[in-house]
């Protein structure tokens, strides 16, 4: 049998992150695992770490040659187990949990997919509606859609124009046979936080199933799923600086959350998720799980400032910049600018030499403006020369500076060549131009 | 403890400069820096032994990760990034 031999060092720094890792898979041969380019400076940090994990390397030699791995195998198993156990601690004191309700997977997504279908299909017979956000992640919106197609109500609810949803409309929108509430704790788009403690409340109030998906608070704010009253909780591995690929779940047990599962097999996790633990992965996600825990307060002191600095320095410079989403309740690590009168994605080609996006990973494949800004209700061109801006833990003030500079410089040449600016440079209103077919 | 005293800890702090200087990847490199600067930075004031012997573990713990990586970098090292490349024509 050949698993990878993991030696426990229980504190795990945030250096360990080599950009390739050599391991062994489940075949004989070794072989690089996975790779990550980091030639584009990531001003994207949020949508991917973009560091891969290495617990498995500081634990140096004789995983990564496999000799001694496949020499020590019959034990390999009692370490597997003692290590997942360990990762499951990780996680768990992160969120304020126990141990036994995280259940590991293949990243948010899956967590996601598992939370909304579980927890609506377990209930099916007695309870048939569901509701979640406009601005939730695609791949829970998703899920709902593939809920409706099998018969289940889903209410989506609208935001304000701070990207917040309206308590008071959550509260109307509960039905008797509502089975799950799911809000994203902070948006991968606008970066703003959601009131997840109040929501809470009024979910475990009405005795509703209260999901959020975490994947991008987890490890930067504070979260405590008792205080917060969560039920369950997506969790993804590469958003705090892990391995890609992972992710998990947390599923609540006082009071039990029943969900069904999705993937059947050997009954692995509880039943809930059966397939073979990625113990590599895990392993590195409990590490960065532990590092975030510990570099928390540091780093969102210091990405603070950062963001400060990229948006006095722009609005400073430039005029007509818009902020998606809430000042207040927002995290300072995703940054949403609108430049008017400005093409997004000739300011993206124009900004190559820094990594950005217009919109979020998930939706890049289409062309049309993001949703999350409609459903905050951008106006259609402010929609589409939107850059969103990730800071984070390996974010230096250089790049901050540099790319403030590029954006300033290009978005005064953009607009220096579009015919819209200069009618509103004579003081033209652009909407009370009637526009004619030639 | 020999270990814990102020040579000691100084050896450790130059130690971990001296070999985060070695990353060959930009945005680790800082932050190693960075981050090693401003920890030892917070913990100077600390008086109690028994904790100064932890930080002290925790920091030569350190070290030994931070020494394995940066040959992990430098054996699968990428081309410099824009930004290093800004950096050396400013005085």
């Amino acid at each position: 049998m050949n698993t990878i031999l993991v030696h426990s060092e229980s504190s795990i720094s945030a250096f360990e992150r080599p950009h390739r890792i050599v391991l062994l898979g489940a075949g004989k041969k070794p072989g690089i695992w996975a790779v990550t380019d980091p030639r584009t400076q990531s001003a994207s940090s949020w949508s991917t770490g973009r560091f891969l994990w290495s617990s498995l390397l500081q634990s140096s030699g004789p995983a990564v040659s496999g000799v001694a791995c496949l020499d020590r195998c019959p034990h390999s198993v009692g370490t597997d187990v003692m290590h997942l156990f360990l990762c499951l601690q990780q996680v768990a004191s992160l969120i304020g949990a126990d141990p036994r309700e995280i259940i590991f997977t293949s990243g948010a997504t899956e967590s996601n997919n598992i939370a909304v279908k579980g927890v609506a299909r377990f209930y099916r017979s007695r309870k048939k509606h569901l509701i979640t956000t406009q601005t939730e992640h695609k791949c829970v919106l998703d899920s709902c859609r593939s809920l409706e197609a099998e018969g289940f109500k889903v209410t989506y609810l609208p935001v304000q124009k701070s990207g917040i949803i309206d308590l008071q409309e959550l509260e109307a929108a509960i039905q008797p046979d509502t089975s799950l509430v799911s809000v994203m704790t902070v948006n991968n788009e606008i970066g703003v936080k959601q009131p997840i403690a109040e929501i809470g409340r009024i979910c475990s109030s009405k005795k509703v199933y209260f999901h959020t998906d975490a994947a991008q608070a987890v490890g930067k704010i504070p979260l405590d799923v008792n205080d917060m009253k969560i039920d369950l909780m997506s969790i993804s591995g590469h958003k705090i600086y892990g391995p890609k690929g992972v992710g998990a779940i947390y599923i609540r047990r006082r009071p039990r959350v029943r969900v069904e599962a999705l993937q059947s097999g050997g009954g692995q996790e509880r039943g809930l998720r059966s397939g073979t633990v990625p113990t590599p992965l895990v392993v590195g996600m409990g590490a960065a799980c532990e590092v975030a825990q510990q570099e928390m307060e540091y780093d969102h002191e210091r990405i603070s400032k950062l963001a400060e600095r990229l948006t006095q320095k722009i609005m400073k410079s430039l005029p007509d910049v818009v902020m998606n989403g809430d000042p207040e309740q927002h995290y300072p690590g995703c940054i949403n600018l609108s430049f008017a009168y400005v093409e997004g994605e000739s300011l993206l080609m124009a900004l190559k030499d820094v990594a950005l996006s217009s919109g979020s990973a998930c939706t890049s494949a289409s062309l049309e403006p993001s949703y999350v800004l409609r459903a905050i209700g951008t106006d259609e061109d402010l929609a589409h020369s939107s850059i969103r801006f990730g800071i984070g833990r390996f974010t230096t003030e250089e790049e901050v500076d540099f790319t403030v500079e590029k954006c300033i410089h290009h978005v005064k040449r953009l607009r220096e060549m579009s015919p819209l600016w200069e009618m509103v440079q004579d003081g033209i209103d652009l909407k009370s131009i009637k526009w004619t077919q030639h | 403890m020999a270990a814990s005293s102020r040579a000691q800890v100084l050896d450790l702090y130059r130690a971990m400069l001296r070999e985060s200087k070695h990353f060959s990847a930009y945005n680790y490199r800082m932050y190693a820096i960075r981050r090693i600067r401003d920890a030892f930075r917070e913990n100077k004031n600390v008086k109690d032994p028994v904790e100064i012997q932890a930080l002290v573990n925790k920091a030569k713990r350190d070290l030994g990760i931070i020494r394995r990586q940066v040959h992990i970098g430098q054996l699968y090292s990428t081309d410099k990034l824009v930004i290093e490349n800004q950096e050396k024509p400013r005085p």
